[in-house]
């Protein structure tokens, strides 16, 4: 009995700084945007209750629908490539047998991702800036004007999404390198011996077996990108013609432009509930993915 | 081992990867290349090469001696430092209780730590910059670094690592009359340096890359860290490609040689934190 409580105390000093951290900055913050979600308060400081007036509003919000249909665009240009590059990659530098030079072709293509968003759109807002940025000579090559990528109603949604690619396919390689190294090459060289060539090697091989790691990217890389902001913030703003609006710079805008602070709980909130669901659906899509394995 | 046999399809797979490798390089190559240029030089569409023709130093020593870029390395620094730093020593602890001890609420502590890895932060910001400003903490190291320092995902790395030590180790020190303090210590932080040096370092990088927090709540120009501060300097400097390019540079400098000092060491973490066993 005395033991039992001395290590329940020694447990709770250990968990509490965690605690302590995790009720201040994470559930405390959570309970205040529900509550801010009901009232029509400006950014900082609180308005009168309103119970569901915002989210009544955000049904009616054209610029709502628009973000969220442009964000899910934007993560159709980003999940799929970044996955499908992603493995066609990890292929490329898994056949490589010293461990130097494979380090070093991992490296070109893992550096990008571990540099800062700001770095990101800096380097490709200088090489596509109109007069000497690289990618303008070539655009020159098949007509006579720069394109203003990140201005241009066309261009600026595609643009973004090929750099985010650039910039976060990186993480993808590694998983499914990773999941690569797992498959013994013993399999391989049985299929050899039965006449398998190349395609079927990976249709009927690794396919199958690096698909839990496809999932997991493709789980990770959803979350990861329905949650864009930081690069329209800093290469479109939004623009033009809020063609690359997407659903937390609209957030953004509301709470922190328009000072609706309320308005833009409500929106974040419904974010936050649609990424929880796309997680849980995932998680138990996972399950089962595994589960028809050990059948 | 299969015997390498060169053939034509071997040499142009080898030949893709080269060439795919250094697209993806490219950018990085430009930036540098290009920071290291005049201004005068990178004007002249003559001179396109990759390699300047003059390699001058001018942008970086103006950088570090007449801007303000020496405050917000320091400020990137400290403050990714500080975030590394209490990350570890609040979720090893935790890690450990969850794993080691037997406690009530236990496991709802470890359902609430494992929930939250969904909660995205943006959606949290509002609250957040709220609660931050009524602490009087906007424009301070401390508010830059407190909403960083929970990191659900350290904590469920280190109980899995610590559920795998075997239980032999902690009741023989429990039996010669350690404390839980000093079994974790003594015993169990010796044997996960690995794991803590891996966590450190994605943490490090994370810190130091995180743009939206760092940049909505500094307003004084002196508390910028490197990576909010380097969205003003574009604007500031209007056209001059070749600083900015070398401001850029500088920025990433830190996570890039953390990176290829320790490649494997990051590798591993990645590994951890996505949740396969690397």
């Amino acid at each position: 009995m005395n033991r039992n409580i001395q290590s329940n105390l020694t447990a709770w000093v250990l968990i509490f700084p965690f605690v302590f951290f995790f009720t201040v900055f994470l559930i405390y913050p959570f309970a205040y945007t529900v509550v801010h979600s009901f009232t029509d308060s400006p950014l900082i400081g609180w308005g009168n209750w309103v119970g569901l007036e915002n989210y009544q509003k955000i049904l009616k919000d054209k610029l709502f629908g628009k973000s969220i249909y442009q964000t899910f665009i934007f993560v159709v240009w980003t999940v799929i490539p970044n996955t499908v590059l992603g493995l066609a990659i990890a292929m490329m530098i898994h056949r490589i047998q010293s461990t130097i030079y494979a380090a070093i072709i991992l490296g070109c293509f893992f550096i990008p991702h571990i540099l800062p968003v700001t770095v990101v759109t800096d380097l490709w807002t200088s090489m596509t800036s109109n007069d000497l940025g690289i990618i303008q000579w070539i655009v020159k090559m098949f007509q006579d004007d720069p394109i203003p990528f990140f201005r241009h109603k066309v261009w600026a949604m595609p643009s973004v999404a090929l750099i985010t690619v650039w910039w976060t396919v990186g993480f993808n390689v590694l998983l499914f390198l990773a999941g690569l190294k797992m498959i013994n090459p013993e399999i391989y060289e049985a299929s050899e011996i039965d006449g398998a060539n190349r395609w079927h090697k990976f249709r009927f091989i690794t396919w199958p077996l690096i698909w839990p790691i496809t999932a997991l990217v493709l789980t990770l890389q959803l979350i990861f990108q329905l949650k864009i902001f930081d690069q329209m913030f800093l290469l479109t703003g939004g623009g033009p013609y809020n063609k690359t609006m997407v659903v937390l710079y609209h957030v953004y805008k509301q709470s922190f432009m328009m000072n609706k602070g309320g308005y833009a709980s409500a929106i974040a909130l419904l974010i936050f509930l649609f990424i929880i669901f796309v997680s849980v659906a995932n998680y138990y899509m996972l399950r089962a993915v595994d589960l028809d394995k050990q059948r | 081992m299969k015997k390498t046999d060169i053939t034509i399809s071997w040499f142009l797979l080898g030949l893709l990867t080269l060439i795919t490798a250094y697209i993806f390089i490219f950018p990085m190559l430009w930036g540098i290349s290009t920071s290291l240029k005049s201004e005068v030089e990178f004007l002249d569409v003559e001179s396109w090469g990759i390699i300047p023709d003059n390699i001058t130093f001018e942008h970086f020593v103006y950088m570090f001696t007449k801007s303000s870029m020496m405050t917000w390395y320091i400020n990137s620094m400290m403050t990714s430092v500080g975030v590394t730093l209490l990350v570890i020593i609040i979720s090893m602890p935790c890690g450990y209780a969850l794993s080691q001890i037997q406690f009530t609420g236990k496991n709802f502590i470890f359902v609430c730590v494992v929930l939250s890895i969904m909660v995205p932060g943006t959606a949290l910001v509002i609250a957040l910059f709220i609660f931050v400003a009524e602490l009087r903490l906007i424009n301070t190291w401390t508010g830059i670094i407190l909403p960083q320092v929970i990191s659900p995902v350290c904590v469920i790395v280190y109980k899995q690592f610590f559920d795998q030590v075997p239980k032999e180790l902690r009741e023989a020190s429990l039996i010669d009359g350690a404390s839980e303090f000093q079994i974790l210590l003594r015993v169990y932080m010796p044997l996960n340096w690995g794991i803590t040096a891996a966590l450190a370092l994605v943490t490090f990088i994370g810190a130091w890359n995180n743009f939206f927090w760092p940049f909505i709540m500094t307003t004084k120009t002196e508390m910028y860290t490197i990576t909010a501060g380097m969205s003003q300097v574009d604007e500031a400097w209007g056209v001059k490609n070749a600083y900015m390019m070398a401001v850029a540079m500088a920025a990433s400098l830190p996570v890039v040689l953390a990176y290829i000092i320790f490649q494997r060491r990051i590798t591993q973490a990645i590994m951890l934190t996505s949740g396969i066993k690397g």
